[in-house]
Formats: C-alpha cells, structure tokens, sequence
C-alpha cells in the first residue's frame, strides 16, 4: 500500500519531457518533489503563472508571488506571468498538458465530484470545474476508499459533480487504474503488497481485469 | 488630464448601496485595501461584490462582511472566512459560486464589449442549470454573461496619472481583467508616476480603462499561507 508521497511518486512517473503541467491541492502538489531532473516540465498555476518554483527560502517570502492554493513560492528562471482570463484561456485551449487533481468520488465513466458535500458548509470549485472541463489528459490522485471505508470508485457519483467524461487515470494507494472511454475502470498496476483481490473489494464500479496485473515500481 | 484623486476616500465617494462592485485579487494578493478600508468605514450597504474570493475575517472583503455591508457575493472559492460561513449559514448573505475561468472571462468579455461567453466548465454540473448550452463540433458549451458591473476597484504595483498601470508578479491576477469591465475603474498603486515613466511596451492596463488613481500608503500585503523551504548547508 503507498503512503501520500508514494501515490505522488508514481504520479510523478505520468510526467513527460516538455509538459505543461497544472497541479491541484493536495497529494498534487507532492508530485512537484518527484519529477526526474531530466524531465523538463513547466509547472502552471492558474493563479496566473507559468514556471513556478519551489516555496522560498525563509526571509524571502514575496506577498505578491504566491500560487492558486495562496502558499507563498518562487518564479524560476523563463517564468512567465498572466492575468486570470489569459490563464484559463490556455487551459481552456488545452495548452496545458496534463492536469492532476485530487477527488471525493470519480465514477466508472469518468465523471468527478471534488467540490461540494451536501450539508456541509461549501467553500467553492475554484478552477477545477474549468480545468476538468477542457484538459485532455486528467489524473485523479486520490484515496481509494473514504474515511467511512466506502469505495470512491464507483458506477455512478453520488456527490454534486465538478466535470463529466473526463477522469483518463486514477492513482490510489493500492492501484493504478485506466477509465476506458466505453465505460469502467481498468486495473493497470498493484501497489507493492495489494492483491487483486484487495483492489476488487475496494472498488465499487465496474473494475476490468485482463491478464496479470503487475506491482507498480516506483 | 489628469485622473488622480487625493486617496481612497475620494476615489470610492459615489460608491452608493446596493452597487455591483468587481474587486481584484487572488486571496490577498493584489487586493485593493485601500478602497476596501474606505468602503468600510463609508458604510455603504447591500453591495453586490464580485471577487474570486471573500477575504478573512480580520482583512480584505471580510472586513465589509464583518459591517453586514455585503448583500451578495459572487465568488469561485470563499473558504478561509467564518464570518462568511456564519451569515451564509444564516441566510443573511447570498452566494453565487461560479468556476474561476468563468468568473475572469466574464471580466473579460465586459471589457471586450463582448456580451456573452461559451465555455465548457460546469456542463454536466448545477452550474449548468436554467443556462443556455451550445453544441460546437461535436462539444457542449454553456452560455455566460458578461458582467455588468457600477464599479470595479484594482490594486496594480505602479501607475501613472493617465491611468495607465502595470502589475507586479501573481498580484496581477484579477486586476486588469476588471480593470476592463468597470462602468467605473478604480485604480490604487503603490507607486503613482508620471506619464513617460513607464515604458509603453510594457503596459499592462490602458489609460483609457481606469477613471480615478491614487497611491496607497503602507501596503500591509498580508500574506494568507505562509510556506518556506529550510536552507541546505
């Protein structure tokens, strides 16, 4: 089973040479640690920066130089700043190659629900409705289960949705899963120590099984 | 010409209840809290404020919050104020949350002279609901109104008294996409120059955008997360 930095490890392995990449709150934002040197990735926030570095060395903080989940951060070298609108135009135009975000539930075709629990206070879907809107390439770093041990692979969303048709990869702590464009879940690789069997008992949506499943190297 | 006015209080002085008002910044970056401070103690009411989010409790919008001065927002995320989740709860004040993409280019269009927007964000979703849907090759898109709103207040890092202004790193943001939208435009600066002082290649809002400027005094700049990474030795 992998811890958070685990799933973000194997997410960091999805990155290749010369993505733009957006990443959302969370295990997301973990990948940032796990991208290979010779991997060349521009990361984007769409708070209106392309080229964001790492949280600066204490002392230097810049109120004005922060990224879309507020923290403060660096600009690297070939940064670029823009607007709000001209962020979401690029993402939107799909320049943007690969988004990860986290989710409450995604369903066997794809759909995601990661903003809004009825009956709870509700905080707001920032950019992610507008993200999974338009990216071709969407990964969902989540658990596999909630808290309450229930599956949050499922055959249909039960929660209000932020997108539809639009999840292509899923990372847990016990698989990697593929949502086939016809509809379910594919199982692509086992953590290191689940079984098949764990992974089924987890997954309440249409789970695909085809062959051996190999254990994911990180 | 000459756009400059004495500070905030002037600036906002036809500001009158129950007014639409776009206010820029991402969090607290590159808000306009001059203005804000103003709006507070003019104790105009029963605003309408369109902001991507809505301040903490002690800064920013949740100060106007804080006064019941804040008849609806209109935001994307609104989470780091409790104050705002308490007369939410209660029904005092109303929110429409809509996707950030959809939020800057409504600016956007205003700004454009344009009256609508498609986008995708939100098909499928409640965001969707009682709103025109569009099919373009083979794609659904919902149809978005430009804003329409009185005033649109912005924070830029340096601006001349011709109005023209340029931002300073992600405190760009919202700014200049409101600066465009504005009935009225607002703009507090951190530095007021004089025209000639900024080189005109690197202009980031027009003069023509912006009716009133002023400088700031003592920008608090508060920061929200405050993140830093241990030096290696």
């Amino acid at each position: 089973m992998l811890d958070k930095q685990g799933i973000a490890k194997r997410i960091a392995k999805e990155i290749k040479d010369g993505y733009y990449v957006n990443l959302g709150i969370g295990i997301p934002t973990l990948v940032a640690n796990y991208i290979p040197d010779d991997v060349d990735v521009i990361l984007q926030s769409e708070n209106g920066l392309l080229g964001m570095g790492p949280f600066p060395f204490e002392g230097e903080e810049d109120a004005d130089t922060i990224n879309a989940g507020k923290q403060t951060i660096t600009k690297l070298a070939g940064s670029a700043i823009f607007d709000s609108a001209m962020s979401f135009g690029m993402i939107r135009a799909k320049k943007v190659n690969l988004t990860i975000l986290g989710a409450m539930e995604v369903s066997e075709n794809g759909d995601i629900a990661n903003w809004k629990i009825p009956g709870k206070m509700v905080k707001g879907m920032g950019g992610a409705m507008d993200l999974v809107a338009s990216a071709e390439n969407i990964i969902v770093a989540m658990q596999h289960v909630n808290k309450a041990g229930e599956s949050k692979l499922l055959p249909k969303c039960t929660l209000p949705l932020t997108g539809i048709n639009c999840v292509k990869k899923i990372v847990t702590e016990l698989a990697v899963l593929d949502v086939l464009p016809e509809g379910g879940f594919r199982l692509l690789e086992r953590a290191p120590g689940v079984s098949v069997e764990e992974i089924k008992n987890a997954t309440a949506g249409k789970l695909i099984i085809e062959g051996e499943i190999p254990e994911m190297v990180i | 010409m000459n756009k400059v006015v004495s500070g905030a209080d002037e600036a906002i002085r036809d500001i009158e209840d129950g007014m639409t008002l776009m206010l820029g910044g991402f969090g607290m970056c590159g808000l306009p809290e001059k203005s804000i401070l103003a709006l507070v103690k003019k104790g105009v009411k029963d605003l309408t404020c369109i902001s991507n989010n809505a301040g903490v409790d002690d800064f920013g919008i949740g100060l106007l919050l804080h006064q019941h001065q804040v008849k609806k927002m209109i935001s994307s995320y609104v989470g780091e104020n409790a104050e705002f989740e308490r007369q939410l709860l209660s029904g005092e004040l109303e929110v429409e949350l809509i996707p950030q993409g959809t939020l800057a280019t409504r600016c956007m269009a205003a700004g454009y002279g344009m009256p609508a927007i498609f986008t995708p964000a939100g098909i499928g979703t409640e965001v969707a609901e009682g709103k025109e849907v569009r099919n373009f090759n083979g794609k659904d898109y919902l149809m978005e109104m430009a804003f329409d709103a009185d005033f649109a207040i912005v924070k830029a890092w340096k601006g001349d008294r011709l109005g023209n202004l340029v931002y300073r790193s992600t405190a760009r943001n919202f700014n200049p996409v409101m600066a465009m939208a504005g009935k009225v435009t607002i703009a507090e600066v951190e530095e007021l120059v004089e025209p000639g002082e900024l080189d005109p290649d690197n202009i980031h809002t027009p003069g023509i955008y912006v009716h009133r400027i002023f400088q700031g005094e003592n920008y608090e700049k508060r920061i929200e997360q405050r993140t830093v990474r241990k030096r290696d030795n």
